[in-house]
Parts: structure tokens; C-alpha cells; sequence
């Protein structure tokens, strides 16, 4: 069995499972955001009274953060009045940043689990050897009566990542690469799991950004053998004993791709689709693409790491006029490292915004949306039409270091002009 | 529940995304009118207002990909949509669908073969998808026993209040 069947059948009390059972399985964490509300109402409505388990599930107050009009804020008013009154022993209100980012944090994700949340970038756990699935708002509500979900044992495509990065290439180009490989159905109710020497060699934060992309691929979760990395992380801070799953050597993926990461470049998301990737060479060899707007920020790209590079390469220069760059903490614990460390402070000086941890303008529900006819580039997960704002509005995915130099230069920049 | 649908189609394209359905800025409404009336507004504005009541949407493959947002089909259903036939579906919007009663069905090869206002009937239990004014029939998938189960009960909201004993 594969790491992740294995987490399936102890989860649903079995020895084993088979690619296409259904299985119902106890959820280890339940979170929700801020953006379903219709998880109370659901609950309700299906005859819930209290939460399962005032342990194992939380709420976080991120793509709100902090409100930015009275609805939301009535929203959020009615999730805290339901947690205080499960007395759910995790609260995360909106000055803590993105669930993604907060949970691991808070060390209620650890290897061997089974994470279900109201975002579809939960995959993101799988860099720590979690299964980590996004479902809908009412699929929540029946986590919280019940403590479990159904889910179909997902058939396991192999993305094997070989070599070393070549300067400029980041994780974020890495996942842009496959993506536009594998394409954005490519992984459609299957899981995909990372393997191969660039993976194991691996930090977390750089984990943490490709599994989150793999729904972009259509994938209901991802899986990355923990490292030392990610087990140093996790001793520090998880909050229950934990079991690493392995995969057993004979098991038989259902595909495998195989790239070598020491050929790749800086890749683009072009406009408006995740799979309309390019090398940002081929883009900008075709001519200037002039820029209003560069975010870094989310849970894909707003790390510590991430900010460090953008106030490496941007330090003692300064945004063009007319143009603005963004810069979202994934949260509270990235933002206090980057003020410890300076990043802040001279990405303020640099002519940056900066504004609380959060999602943001990442679905474009405040703190820089754009204008029709604008143009972002942004370390983000999604340049779908009206993401950000505007339908009009044209978003560029790329690296937070390409984000960082082509801002500096108002129009998409190759970053290794600066590193 | 009713297998057999007979209604009037609008057609979208490929990998319309959570954000078309349902963008972002519209995401703390809570009222259900208020969410249909929103419906596709990221493909074009005018479609919830003139959809068809007891309506198809006809789609390309990869439908309700992105976001886990349960509005997508809350507003699909409120615009009137009793089922959404396409090439492929996203997972998490399929099992939102699935949950709230919404049909998503995938037709291969039904999107190149069908234009807006056209009519079409979906028999579930026959497997079929019938262009009515050409009589053309296209197989169908079926939904699974898991997803006809929940539907069967009319949603899982039901089959939740039955399992808890609140009705």
C-alpha cells in the first residue's frame, strides 16, 4: 500500500484498502475559514448540537482579516459565538494569518493524519506526511456531528522531481513546470505524490508551496515522505503523538512523470488559466509585459522565505512610481521572523504595502484588488478570470523572487539579473 | 428524486473555475436569492438573470475547479439549474454538488455538439443525454452508488437529520 492508503485504512479501521472503495474515516482536524458561514447553518439545519470533538476542530479568520465590511463581520461574529460556545480549545481570530500557514504552525498538523478543511488548498499537508483534503461547507458540517467523512481511495500518480535547482529556479517555478505538464485536470480525484532527490533534500517551506498547488491539478491531496525537516519541525511543535506512514517498495503507482529540475528556468502562469505556463524567457523575449501591481503573499508564497528574497533583491532600491507592490505575511509567527530579521523594514522603505497576514487580495476580496485593465504579478495560486478583482484584470503566477525583480522594474523581469 | 430531466441548456466552456461561478468579492452573502443571482456572473453577467428555470448547464471539462466554495452550486441551483452536464467535474464541487441535490453528470463530447437555448433530457437511469432537436443520444456517465445514495435521500442534509433521529 501507498502512505496515503495506509492513512486511510487505519483511519477507517482497516487492515487495507483498494483504489475506488469508499471508506469512511475519523478525521484527525477539522478547519474551517471564514468564508462559510453555511457550515453553522448546515450543521443546524442536519440537527447538529454540539461539535464531535472540541479538540480536533477550529476555526481561522483569514481571508477576512481583519473584516473589511459589515457582512463579513457579522459572519465572523456568528463563528466566534459557535466556537465559544463548543468551547473548541483552538481559536484562530483574525490576527493569527492563513489557515495553511497557522495549523502547522500550532502543530495540529503532523505526519500520519488525516486534515480536512473549507479550503482547497489543504493538500498543502502532504508536505508533512499528512493527508490534507479540502471539502465543502456542509461536507464540514457532518465532519463536525460525526468526526468523519467518506472519501474514495484515490488512485496515486508519482510526480518524481530529480536534481538540484539551478540559481533563480524556486519551488513555485518547480510547481509552475509540472502544472503546466500535467495540466490543470491532469489529477482529477487522484492524489499525487512528490518523490525523488530534489523532494527529499527539501525545507519545508518549499514543501509547503508545491503540495499546495497540486489541486490546481485537480488532486484531492498530495504526499510527501517526511524529511528530517519536516521531522524537526514537527517534534517541536505537534500536539499529539504522531506515526509516519511509508510506502511499501513493491506498490505500483497509477502513473509516473518524471522531471529534472536541474534543466527548469523561471516559469510564468500567463494569463488566465494555472495551466498556460510558460518560461518567463519566452514571455519576455516576446516583448515587455508592463506591470500595475506584484503580490507576495498566501499560502502558496507568503513566507518567511519568500519575503526574504523579495527584501534581498529589493533592498536600497525602489518601486517604480505609479506601480505598488504588496506584501501579505502568511502570519503572525512569518511576520514577526521578517520584522526580526529586517525584511519589513526595508521592504517599507522600498515603497512596498504591507498589510496584516491573511489571504488578502489573493480571491480578491480586499487589500488590493484590481482595476479593469490592470496588470499583477503575484506569488499566489490562481489567475483565474476576476480573481484578484476585475474580470478585465490580467494576473501573472510566478516566483517571489520574480515577483520582487519585476516590480522593481515595472514589467516581468528574469529574477537571476539580480540574485 | 426525479432521474429523468428535461430542460433548456446554457453553454459554457472549459475549466470554468469557482471564481466564474462564484467570484470572490460576493463570498460573505449568505442569502441564498441574493447568491443565484450571481450565478456565472464571471463568464457573463447576464446569465442568472435570463437562465432558464428547471435549466441545464452544459460544460467543457474541469468544471468547478478551484475553490471549495460551496456557493458555486448554492448558486447554480438558486439560478434554477437542476443539473450540470460536462466533460469532467473537479472533485470537491462534485461532491458539493452531489450533497445539495445538484446534478453533475459527465456527458463526453456533449459541449461541441450543443448551442444556448437548445433542450435536452438526461435519463439517469438509461445512461443517456438526448439532443432533442436533432434526437441525437449521447451516453452518460453514472454517478456512483455513493452520490445515488445521497441523492437518493434527496441530499445529505436529510440523510444526516434521518441517521441523528430528527425526523
Amino acid at each position: 500500500m501507498h502512505a496515503i492508503e495506509k492513512i486511510l485504512a487505519k483511519n477507517s479501521g482497516k487492515s487495507s484498502v483498494k483504489t475506488g472503495e469508499i471508506v469512511t474515516a475519523k478525521v484527525d482536524f477539522a478547519e474551517i475559514n471564514d468564508l462559510y458561514l453555511q457550515t453553522i447553518y448546515s450543521f443546524y439545519e442536519m440537527g447538529g448540537e454540539k461539535v464531535w470533538d472540541r479538540e480536533r476542530c477550529a476555526f481561522v479568520f483569514d481571508h477576512y482579516a481583519p473584516t473589511p465590511d459589515i457582512k463579513s463581520a457579522a459572519n465572523h461574529k456568528e463563528m466566534r459565538e459557535f466556537a465559544q460556545k463548543n468551547g473548541l480549545r483552538f481559536h484562530f481570530d483574525t490576527n493569527c494569518g492563513v489557515c495553511h500557514q497557522v495549523m502547522p504552525e500550532a502543530g495540529v498538523i503532523y505526519p500520519g493524519m488525516i486534515v480536512v478543511a473549507t479550503d482547497s488548498h489543504t493538500t498543502t499537508h502532504g508536505a508533512f506526511g499528512a493527508m490534507g483534503t479540502g471539502c465543502g461547507a456542509t461536507d464540514m458540517a457532518t465532519i463536525l456531528m460525526t468526526g468523519e467523512l467518506w472519501f474514495r481511495v484515490p488512485e496515486i500518480i508519482e510526480v518524481r522531481l530529480e536534481g538540484e535547482a539551478p540559481k533563480g529556479v524556486f519551488p513555485k517555478d518547480v510547481i509552475l513546470a509540472v502544472l503546466g505538464k500535467i495540466r490543470a485536470d491532469g489529477a482529477v480525484y487522484k492524489a499525487i505524490d512528490f518523490t525523488g532527490s530534489y523532494v527529499e533534500q527539501l525545507g519545508v517551506p518549499g514543501r509547503m508551496t508545491i503540495c499546495n498547488m497540486a489541486v490546481e491539478m485537480g488532486a484531492k491531496t498530495a504526499y510527501m515522505q517526511p524529511n528530517q525537516a519536516v521531522l524537526d519541525y514537527v517534534s517541536e511543535r505537534a500536539v499529539r503523538p504522531f506515526e509516519v506512514q511509508y510506502t511499501d517498495p513493491d506498490f505500483e503507482y497509477a502513473e509516473t512523470y518524471v522531471f529534472d529540475v536541474s534543466t527548469l528556468e523561471p516559469e510564468l502562469a500567463c494569463p488566465s488559466s494555472v495551466e498556460n505556463v510558460h518560461t518567463l524567457e519566452s514571455v519576455t523575449s516576446a516583448g515587455d509585459v508592463l506591470l500595475n501591481q506584484g503580490y507576495i503573499g498566501s499560502c502558496t508564497g507568503g513566507r518567511e522565505e519568500d519575503i526574504a528574497v523579495a527584501a534581498k533583491i529589493l533592498k536600497g532600491h525602489h518601486i517604480p512610481p505609479y506601480t505598488r507592490l504588496i506584501i501579505v505575511p502568511a502570519s503572525r509567527d512569518v511576520m514577526l521572523a521578517c520584522l526580526e530579521k529586517g525584511y519589513i523594514q526595508a521592504l517599507v522603505h522600498v515603497g512596498a504595502t504591507v498589510t496584516t497576514p491573511g489571504c488578502g487580495a489573493c480571491l480578491g476580496a480586499h487589500e488590493g484588488v484590481l482595476a479593469p485593465g490592470e496588470v499583477c504579478i503575484t506569488s499566489t495560486n490562481r489567475n483565474f478570470p476576476g480573481r484578484m478583482g476585475s474580470t478585465e484584470a490580467s494576473i501573472y503566477l510566478a516566483s517571489p523572487a520574480t515577483v520582487a525583480a519585476s516590480i522593481l522594474n515595472g514589467r516581468i523581469t528574469d529574477p537571476r539579473l539580480y540574485l | 428524486m426525479n432521474t429523468q430531466i428535461t430542460g433548456k441548456i446554457i453553454v459554457v466552456g472549459d475549466n470554468i473555475d469557482t471564481d466564474q461561478i462564484y467570484p470572490g468579492r460576493f463570498l460573505a452573502i449568505t442569502d441564498p436569492a441574493e447568491i443565484g443571482s450571481h450565478c456565472l456572473c464571471g463568464v457573463d453577467e447576464s446569465i442568472a438573470a435570463n437562465f432558464p428555470e428547471g435549466g441545464i448547464v452544459v460544460a467543457g471539462r474541469n468544471f468547478g475547479c478551484g475553490s471549495s466554495r460551496e456557493h458555486a452550486p448554492i448558486a447554480l441551483l438558486n439560478m434554477g439549474a437542476r443539473a450540470v452536464l460536462a466533460d469532467s467535474f473537479a472533485r470537491i464541487f462534485f461532491r458539493n454538488a452531489v450533497n445539495l441535490g445538484l446534478l453533475p453528470v459527465i456527458c463526453k463530447g456533449l459541449h461541441d455538439k450543443v448551442k444556448d437555448g437548445q433542450i435536452l433530457t438526461l435519463d439517469l437511469d438509461a445512461g443517456t443525454v438526448t439532443i432533442c432537436e436533432t434526437g441525437e443520444v449521447l451516453p452518460c456517465e453514472q454517478l456512483g452508488d455513493q452520490a445515488m445514495k445521497i441523492l437518493e435521500a434527496g441530499g445529505i442534509k436529510p440523510m444526516m437529520r434521518k441517521r441523528f433521529g430528527k425526523e
